[in-house]
């Protein structure tokens, strides 16, 4: 059965939704949109990375958007502002990383697949690594959880009740590694953070605590990613930005009840 | 039994000195209130006590075992982040819904239980902030200006009412305050800070000392009157004899 590429898309892109929808919820609360798209963007200079050394693509994605989230945590707020920081890393990985990929020798790269994702190419070994990637990411939220919602809220309060504020920032910006480096066969370096994000704010309108919500966007996530698979087979679109598109029109219509829900 | 002290401790941050030379201790059940300007380090003090920020200089010592309620000084919830007022409960660790239950209802929040955090009111708030902290029955209860943003009344039965749960809990209480009259009648150690400690004592002796004065003027004579009027009709203490005398 697994012989199928478009079981093995679906069984991908389910992996991702699953863990994608929790930790999306972090970087909404978190307003960590943008960090997101720094650690994403760097991707692409993992992309160069394993080419170059012949590594593994998920390794040298991982590699490249732990150093980038890493460094960008270190130097913020030291002369420029997180936001300020994270506009110069995010496009600065990306057109590294693009210049990088053209140096490689005898290379010819498909960057349109790491830039937007290939999911009908993702191979046994793929999924296998996709699926431990996002059950990591599941069993480090899921260990933490009661400690991050507390940093989240107020790191003074987190560290009256004992938590250490930076380490769960650091748990969270490792997470948000292995998703990146998990996501980007799926849906390429400048789609993942829409996948984090997406699912997230859709499940907001429908959700009364963040566990709720948590598990509302990995439901959504889900439903995005079956929906977006299907729909670009039957129109022959790209699949990546199709289940992008199929993750906004949820959004769309979860705002939509919301509205509908408080005017009652 | 000391819950908490410290030794020598100060705060810089980059070449600007927020603290210096801080000595003070926490007993059991006892209530410390810090008064000082603003900008005079209390709430840099208090961040440095639970442990949210290291000390430059000096040593923080806290007793094995001792557990911090801390009630923030302002606690800004996402909207994007939804929270009820029963699951904010829940974050103070695993307690039983009964427990939960009776603090909710010990703080007069049971109504609001279904509802979500930010729709509550300032004092609502303060409230579950409250009982949060107490849920996890703290040796040390710690509030930075818990009644800023409230009126008078709200402010009076927000005192009251820690007061009450104090005797209940048993727990020490350290506050930062600006309402001095509360401070002047239900401290039992007063501590005036200006980036080092000014004077400290019990609130007679603090609300006579001319640091004290020079920093608050006349409205703290006003509560020091305030406060030897309340308690010459309740009890002969010996502070207050002496005072007199003096």
């Amino acid at each position: 059965m697994l012989d199928d590429f478009l079981i093995r898309a679906a069984l991908a892109g389910i992996g991702l939704a699953l863990a994608a929808g929790p930790l999306g919820c972090f970087v909404v609360w978190r307003r960590m949109a943008y960090f997101g798209d720094a650690t994403a963007h760097a991707a692409i200079l993992g992309v160069a990375l394993s080419l170059a050394f012949s590594l593994s693509l998920f390794v040298g994605v991982l590699v490249a958007a732990l150093a980038m989230s890493l460094g960008v945590l270190a130097l913020a707020g030291r002369i420029y502002t997180m936001d300020t920081l994270l506009g110069v890393a995010a496009h600065g990985a990306l057109a590294l990383g693009l210049v990088a990929v053209s140096f490689l020798p005898g290379v010819r790269v498909d960057l349109m697949a790491y830039l937007f994702g290939d999911i009908l190419a993702v191979s046994q070994l793929d999924l296998a690594v996709i699926w431990i990637g996002a059950v990591v990411v599941l069993i480090l939220l899921r260990l933490r959880w009661q400690a991050l919602l507390l940093v989240t809220l107020s790191t003074d309060l987190a560290a009256a009740r004992g938590y250490d504020a930076r380490r769960e920032q650091l748990i969270l910006t490792l997470a948000l590694a292995v998703l990146v480096a998990v996501a980007i066969k799926i849906v390429g370096a400048l789609l993942i953070t829409a996948m984090l994000i997406i699912p997230a704010a859709a499940a907001r309108s429908m959700s009364r605590t963040p566990e709720s919500m948590a598990v509302i966007a990995a439901i959504v996530g889900l439903c995005s990613i079956i929906s977006g698979l299907s729909a670009s087979f039957y129109w022959n679109t790209p699949t990546g930005p199709t289940m992008i598109v199929a993750a906004i029109a949820l959004f769309v219509l979860a705002s939509l009840w919301s509205v509908v829900k408080r005017g009652r | 039994m000391s819950l908490i002290s410290t030794r020598g401790v100060g705060i810089r941050f980059g070449g600007r000195r927020i603290l210096r030379d801080i000595n003070l201790s926490i007993r059991e059940r006892e209530i410390v209130t810090i008064v000082g300007p603003n900008g005079s380090g209390k709430t840099t003090l208090l961040r440095v006590l639970i442990g949210a920020q290291s000390p430059t200089e000096g040593v923080v010592t806290r007793g094995a075992g001792v557990s911090i309620g801390y009630v923030p000084q302002r606690l800004a919830i996402d909207r994007s982040m939804p929270l009820t007022v029963s699951r904010w409960l829940r974050l103070a660790g695993a307690h039983q819904a009964s427990d939960r239950q009776r603090m909710a209802e010990r703080v007069d929040i049971v109504g609001l239980l279904g509802e979500q955090m930010t729709s509550l009111s300032g004092g609502e708030f303060q409230r579950a902030l409250l009982a949060q902290a107490l849920l996890a029955r703290p040796a040390l209860l710690v509030l930075d200006e818990p009644t800023q943003g409230l009126d008078q009344p709200a402010v009076a039965s927000f005192y009251r009412l820690i007061e009450a749960v104090r005797g209940e809990i048993g727990c020490a209480v350290l506050m930062v305050s600006h309402d001095l009259h509360v401070v002047m009648r239900s401290s039992d150690h007063v501590i005036c800070l200006n980036g080092h400690v000014c004077c400290e004592g019990t609130p007679t002796v603090v609300s006579a000392a001319p640091e004290y004065q020079a920093l608050f003027g006349f409205g703290a004579e006003g509560a020091l009157a305030l406060y030897r009027h309340e308690h010459d009709h309740r009890h002969d203490h010996a502070d207050i004899t002496d005072t007199h005398a003096g």
